[in-house]
């Protein structure tokens, strides 16, 4: 592999790394405050991508009809923040109707109620939209630049420079917020903390709404990037991006956002060594192997008594 | 150990009056030999008298599966459908159960007295299988259906020995389904099937359904040896984890064979003998019962249940909990590649994507349905699961909202599923249900 080759997976690496990151983000918080598993997750980034394929294209036509004419990058925007909004609103629906009746439940039983959500807004996707394959509207020039040959497209930038750009603001309001401070205080002890007056509901439909948000860009980016949208793309990239989390340490944001770029790696360059057949079974295999001896992910805590099931 | 108390009461409810209080305390007294009987009568009912009846009816066939798909077939006929069923069905079995009671009483207590329980296990076994193999002989599709079930049972029985009765998360049950899948095919078509795939078979082809139980058992052992990648990092981690672990060997496992031109890779692998007709299903089944009802009744299992409960104090407790892991893993992995090869052989067709991400959500979900460490709950979850999906079939896509959304009313409502923890006696089913032997039995 040549340098310039190298490069190029590069920055493939990191575009696709970071719809695993977006991802993993949302699996991590749900667990870091719930200590249980949102299995409809890569449905939610599924229902993100389709909601923002609707609002870009309307908003595509709105500007192209001549009524309100908008440049590409406003599209961009207007489309990932009202699409982050709205989906969040979906997230925070799937908390209240299938996590909050379970939340005293064995941890297994969410588990079962998440996967049935994925499943029935699969199926309810299918069911509404039909079986056909939607294309994701182009409101991005797609430019190429020769950067020392390596060929690079100004959306694989600005999806690698967004991503990152939410997973900073994320950090910053975990960190520097007071609902952050709540949601760290509450990913501590979630017995006690709600006796000191925080609200549990709110800080669960928060988290929620935030992860959905998150899974939300994962999908616009991914429209972007691979304009050909279809009801079942969330369960293979759902439940990768899941490994991932648990890769980078249960509940631990940071490990999950490094960990979703690590398997974005992994899976590029193995497709690029290997032939692209292998993909899964030899990233897989790696990921078996770091888990067997480092069974508990990069930054998460030893298992000890703590852990209910 | 329930049953004398309850039906004591209902003595009492019952000695004030209304018929069908009557009618329900003379139920009570029926034994499983007595019901076993009345379905008996039932089937062969419907196999003399089936036909006619169901055209006298208006009905266009007899209905597959006791007129409940009629319902969302062809509405206009569910009338028709449910005289049918309760001709053909209920009142005979009802009827005959009441009448042969006392006699079935007596036999069942002479059974379990004097004999060895075996005998009177297999007595009602035959029965049973009597029942479903008349049943079956309306049409193929009845067949294919109860093998199904019969498969779907192994399956989750299996996965309950893991995630019930030794409460980890295990996400690999697909891949060790598709390996004992695989092995069990490759070993039956290698052998007796002059197949392209593998040339001229070894063995001459009568012997086929003589060696199938040793291929199956094969299968079951190259399961085991594949969950040895799971069982191993399970000792040092468990919970999310190994959940994760167990995942990454489904698609390990799947990404493999895709990967294995030498059986079909993504095209799959066809050609396998039926061996695996009703009554074999069915035998491997029970002896899968069986066989891990008495696993959970052993030291092991309750070893296993320590190491849920709590690892650290089982381990303080002198338990192996090495051992115990090692053991229910391997256990379970073969029961799981055992269903794998039924599976394979009952449709003659396997293909990898079979064994993926679906799979993994309806086996979850029988067991989960089912309930948690219970066999009778496992049972019920995997027959009711396949039941359902099969009434709802004409629901086409919509199938997929309706049984998720009754899933998450069953988990919000029971939790653990809907006869968790439960532990059945099979002395207390075979028993005689006259309130006298009752009585002075316990």
């Amino acid at each position: 592999m040549t340098l310039i080759d190298f490069f190029r997976h590069f920055t493939n690496a990191m575009q696709w790394g970071s719809f695993y990151a977006l991802i993993a983000l949302g699996y991590s918080m749900v667990y870091g405050i719930l200590m249980l598993f949102n299995f409809a997750h890569g449905d939610i980034f599924m229902v993100g991508a389709y909601i923002g394929m609707f609002i870009s294209t309307g908003l595509v036509a709105l500007s192209s009809s001549g009524i309100m004419p908008m440049p590409g990058w406003m599209i961009l925007i207007l489309t990932i923040v009202t699409c982050m909004i709205l989906t969040s609103f979906v997230g925070m629906l799937v908390e209240r109707v299938a996590y909050r009746p379970l939340r005293g439940a064995p941890r297994a039983s969410a588990a079962i109620t998440g996967l049935m959500v994925g499943i029935i807004l699969e199926t309810g996707n299918l069911a509404l939209l039909g079986a056909q394959r939607r294309k994701f509207p182009v409101f991005i020039e797609k430019h190429t630049y020769d950067i020392g040959g390596v060929m690079v497209t100004n959306t694989k930038f600005l999806i690698i420079f967004l991503s990152i750009l939410l997973m900073i603001a994320l950090h910053l309001f975990i960190r520097k917020t007071k609902w952050g401070m709540a949601m760290r205080a509450m990913a501590y002890d979630f017995v006690v903390v709600p006796l000191m007056g925080v609200p549990i509901n709110t800080i669960a439909a928060m988290t929620f709404a935030i992860g959905s948000a998150l899974a939300a860009a994962a999908g616009i980016f991914f429209g972007i990037a691979y304009p050909v949208l279809e009801p079942y793309m969330g369960m293979m990239i759902g439940w990768k991006a899941f490994v991932a989390a648990i890769l980078g340490g249960r509940g631990s944001v940071l490990g999950a956002a490094l960990a979703g770029f690590l398997l974005g790696f992994i899976e590029i360059f193995v497709a690029a060594i290997f032939p692209s057949t292998l993909r899964d079974l030899i990233a897989y295999s790696i990921i078996l192997l770091i888990l067997t001896f480092r069974p508990h992910g990069f930054f998460g805590e030893a298992y000890s008594a703590r852990l209910r099931l | 150990m329930r049953m004398p108390k309850s039906s004591d009461q209902a003595t009492e409810l019952g000695a004030k009056g209304s018929l069908i209080k009557k009618i329900q305390l003379q139920l009570r007294q029926v034994p499983l030999l007595g019901w076993l009987a009345g379905g008996m009568v039932a089937v062969l009912l419907e196999v003399t008298l089936g036909y006619p009846l169901a055209r006298g009816l208006g009905l266009s066939g007899i209905p597959g599966l006791f007129g409940l798909r009629l319902i969302l077939t062809k509405p206009i006929q569910t009338p028709a459908g449910l005289v049918y069923v309760f001709l053909v069905y209920l009142l005979p079995t009802v009827v005959v159960a009441l009448l042969t009671a006392p006699f079935a009483n007596r036999l069942a207590k002479l059974l379990l007295e004097r004999f060895p329980i075996w005998i009177s296990l297999f007595i009602h076994l035959g029965l049973l299988y009597g029942i479903f193999h008349l049943w079956g002989s309306a049409n193929d599709y009845r067949v294919l259906l109860l093998s199904f079930i019969f498969v779907a049972i192994i399956l989750t029985l299996s996965l309950n020995l893991i995630n019930g009765y030794m409460g980890e998360f295990s996400c690999s049950h697909p891949g060790f389904m598709a390996i004992g899948a695989y092995a069990t095919s490759t070993l039956t078509v290698l052998l007796f099937v002059n197949d392209d795939l593998f040339g001229a078979a070894l063995l001459p082809e009568f012997l086929g359904p003589f060696m199938f139980p040793i291929c199956l058992f094969g299968g079951g052992v190259a399961a085991s040896i594949g969950a040895l990648v799971v069982a191993i990092p399970s000792f040092r981690t468990r919970g999310d984890y190994l959940a994760i672990i167990s995942l990454a060997f489904t698609f390990i496992v799947k990404s493999l064979i895709e990967n294995l031109e030498v059986i079909g890779g993504p095209r799959g692998f066809m050609n396998q003998p039926r061996y695996a007709n009703l009554f074999v299903v069915f035998v491997w089944m029970v002896i899968c019962v069986w066989v891990i009802y008495n696993f959970t009744r052993s030291t092991m299992g309750k070893a296993a249940n320590a190491v849920r409960d709590n690892e650290t104090a089982a381990d303080a407790m002198t338990i192996n909990t090495r051992k115990a892991k090692m053991t229910t893993f391997l256990f379970a992995a073969f029961w799981a590649g055992v269903a794998g090869g039924l599976f394979a052989h009952i449709i003659g067709y396997i293909n990898p994507s079979t064994f993926g991400i679906f799979k993994l959500s309806e086996v979850l979900a029988m067991v989960y349905l089912g309930g948690l460490n219970s066999l009778i709950g496992s049972i019920a979850g995997a027959v009711g699961l396949q039941l359902l999906m099969e009434i709802l079939r004409p629901l086409a896509m919509l199938k997929w909202i309706v049984i998720p959304v009754l899933l998450i009313i069953v988990m919000i409502r029971r939790p653990a599923g809907l006869i968790s923890f439960t532990e059945i006696k099979v002395e207390n089913l075979l028993k005689s249900r006259q309130k006298k032997s009752s009585q002075e039995g316990r």
